[in-house]
């Protein structure tokens, strides 16, 4: 260890800032390109909580469980940037709002 | 004796074969199942009846228990004796050339196998009725060809006023059957059997001449009659039955199911000879039905209501001779109409198919040279219908009314009603042939009758014309009657219907008589109307029972119970309603509502938690 520690509390508000600022963009956001962005930001957000926190108590979980978030992403990316294809040539644009054929 | 099952069996076969197919074979495969199997049934009751005609054997046969509880054991088994034959021939042979006919007259509608299904499912059923050993298979039958009917009259399902036509069918021949159905009851209840031979011997050990039980049942049993048979009360649905396409008409509204109720009579003679009152009932609404029927049948003007009122009007007669205990006469005029009607609503459908589906009269005309072969049969038909000298008719309906004649007391009225009915026969059957067949044409046909149609009708005409030297094998199933033969009566019988004959040509051909005057006249017209409309026996009963019974439902539509259960469903509809409104289809809007849905849940927990 050794340098200086960033304490805990200081990384989690960052994590909840980061997290906080990828779902109102994925409130706000009508793109989807901009949403799948938005969400990246809240998986990544969850990462640096868990790398944090497997840092302060010396345990290797926080960074495998940062591993399996980065699967997820990829994967995640991978089917969301399918959609995204299907919805631009779909419907011509993407603007998410539009794609609300399910409405009951 | 296996040739017995086979005949109601074969017809059977094609019908279910020809349902599960669901339209799926090709139109040829459907038609040669459909005819085919009526021709073989038809083979069978040939060498049925040629057995028959050499050993005189009543043939019986069992094939299995349908139904056992504690005494009551009704069988499916059949009983063929001369009557049987007589009414399998008809069906069978009738049905087959009406089968045939059939396959050029429907060979352009799409629902061609499912109108063979029908045709082939109705003539099992017809003969399970008049082959049936036991009144409850019989009554089987009886309800078989009454669902038959219903489907074929409502054939061109997609026209509201057609399946209007076959509920009125239906609903109105339901009214005969459940009398029919408590009649059944009551015998099996006072008799403990449903076995015609049996029943028969049991009443005739059991009951007087003219008790109490013996006129119920055979009321009873005659409400059954009367409706299937479509006489008075109950005949008011064969006029509309006519919107089934018309080789329909000819099998089912002419030729067999609307004489159901004569052979259901015929059939149990023995328990109405203990009923005299019910026989004279039987006589008299005979009598009423076929003069009404034949002064509804001057006023049409559609070519196939002329036929059915005159349908009605002929078994009116049949009623008349059962009544007069004539039922061989009744059974003879049975077959001849049979015959004479079949050629006649052929030959309408021959005139149709051709016209392009013209039904009014008057739009026709001049078809004389433009359409031989259905001239001919239309002018052997008609002169058979109206009884003149040599053709079926004429024997049949001479029989009828000597037989009536030689009644005491009544007798003399109910020869004179049916002389009139036979001249007013003959007046609309030539009305009809005049104004088709003669004077200008107004119509051109597009097309002629192909062989399919044209040898139907031939051999139809050969029977309509030769029928009446055709003896039938019933001197062992009715009583004897023997009657003096009044040859004044005879001349008069002759004489009656060339007189209405030459009346017909004076009004409708020669016009040396007009009917100007008396059709303009207010009264006249009038007259014109009451009849062209049925003596208005179908308003009376609207305003009578219908709207009543409309009225009364309507009455009941909102009473508590149905209000409880018509609450849960508006409940339930209603929360439908509002848990669909949150479906706003924006995948924004759910992403929003999950993740305070989450801050909700942890919040608990942490709450919990602490």
């Amino acid at each position: 260890m050794g340098g200086l520690q960033i304490p805990l509390e200081h990384v989690q508000v960052l994590a909840a800032l980061l997290f906080s600022c990828g779902f109102l963009g994925l409130m706000l956001r009508r793109n989807i390109i901009f949403m799948l962005m938005s969400l990246e930001v809240m998986l990544n957000a969850a990462a640096l909580a868990f790398v944090a926190a497997g840092a302060r108590w010396g345990q290797a979980d926080g960074q495998i469980i940062f591993l399996l978030i980065l699967a997820v992403a990829a994967a995640e990316i991978s089917v969301g940037l399918g959609l995204v294809l299907q919805i631009q040539r779909r419907f011509k644009t993407l603007d998410m709002d539009t794609a609300n054929r399910l409405r009951g | 004796m296996n040739t017995l099952s086979l005949i109601p069996a074969l017809p059977l076969f094609s019908a279910i074969l020809l349902m599960v197919s669901a339209g799926r074979l090709p139109k040829q495969i459907s038609a040669i199942l459909g005819v085919g199997s009526v021709g073989l049934s038809a083979l069978c009751v040939a060498m049925v009846a040629m057995g028959f005609m050499a050993d005189g054997q009543v043939r019986e046969i069992t094939l299995w228990t349908w139904i056992a509880i504690e005494d009551f054991t009704p069988a499916i088994a059949f009983y063929v004796d001369g009557l049987t034959i007589v009414m399998m021939s008809v069906i069978t042979g009738v049905g087959f050339l009406i089968h045939l006919y059939s396959v050029e007259f429907m060979a352009s509608d799409e629902s061609f196998s499912r109108y063979f299904a029908y045709m082939n499912l109705f003539v099992a059923a017809m003969l399970l009725l008049v082959m049936a050993d036991n009144l409850l298979l019989l009554y089987m039958g009886w309800e078989g060809v009454g669902v038959c009917s219903y489907l074929l009259v409502g054939f061109w399902y997609r026209d509201p006023d057609n399946g209007q036509a076959a509920r009125k069918a239906f609903v109105v021949t339901r009214v005969g059957d459940t009398a029919m159905a408590l009649g059944l009851f009551l015998l099996f209840t006072e008799l403990g059997t449903l076995d015609i031979q049996p029943l028969m011997a049991a009443a005739n050990s059991q009951w007087q001449v003219g008790g109490t039980l013996p006129v119920l049942a055979t009321a009873l049993l005659l409400g059954g009659a009367l409706g299937k048979s479509a006489q008075l009360p109950l005949h008011t649905w064969l006029p509309d039955a006519m919107a089934g396409p018309t080789p329909v008409s000819a099998l089912i509204h002419a030729a067999t199911m609307v004489t159901a109720g004569v052979y259901l009579i015929a059939r149990t003679h023995e328990l109405f000879l203990l009923a005299p009152a019910t026989l004279e009932a039987v006589a008299w609404l005979g009598l009423a039905t076929l003069l009404l029927a034949a002064f509804a049948a001057l006023a049409q003007n559609d070519i196939k209501r002329i036929l059915a009122y005159s349908t009605i009007s002929q078994i009116g007669y049949m009623f008349l001779a059962l009544g007069v205990g004539a039922f061989s006469a009744g059974i003879f005029h049975l077959m001849t109409h049979a015959f004479f009607k079949a050629l006649l609503f052929l030959a309408a459908g021959a005139v149709i198919h051709c016209l392009h589906h013209e039904h009014n009269i008057f739009r026709m005309g001049g078809l004389r040279t433009r359409l031989p072969v259905v001239f001919a049969s239309f002018l052997i038909g008609s002169a058979a219908l109206a009884a003149l000298p040599f053709t079926s008719g004429f024997y049949s309906k001479d029989s009828i009314l000597l037989a009536a004649w030689s009644l005491p007391d009544i007798g003399p009225t109910l020869w004179a009603g049916g002389l009139l009915g036979a001249l007013l026969t003959a007046i609309y059957s030539f009305r009809l042939v005049f104004v088709v067949f003669f004077g200008e044409a107004n119509t051109e046909p597009d097309k002629q009758a192909g062989w399919k149609m044209a040898v139907p009708l031939i051999i139809l005409c050969v029977l309509a014309a030769a029928g009446g030297w055709i003896s039938q094998p019933l001197d062992d199933v009715f009583p004897a009657q023997g009657h003096d033969v009044v040859h004044v009566i005879e001349y008069i019988g002759i004489a009656v219907p060339l007189i209405g004959l030459l009346l017909a040509y004076l009004l409708f051909l020669g016009k040396q008589l007009s009917l100007s005057s008396l059709t303009e006249s207010s009264m006249g017209k009038a007259l014109q109307d009451f009849w062209l409309k049925g003596w208005r026996i179908d308003d009376l009963y609207h305003n009578l029972l219908v709207r009543p019974f409309t009225g009364f439902a309507r009455l009941c539509r909102n009473e508590p119970v149905d209000l409880f259960y018509n609450s849960i469903a508006g409940a339930l509809r209603w929360s439908h309603r509002s848990l669909s409104s949150i479906q706003t289809g924006e995948l924004r809007w759910y992403a929003t509502s999950m993740v305070f849905g989450l801050i909700v849940l942890v919040a608990i927990m942490l709450r919990n938690a602490s």
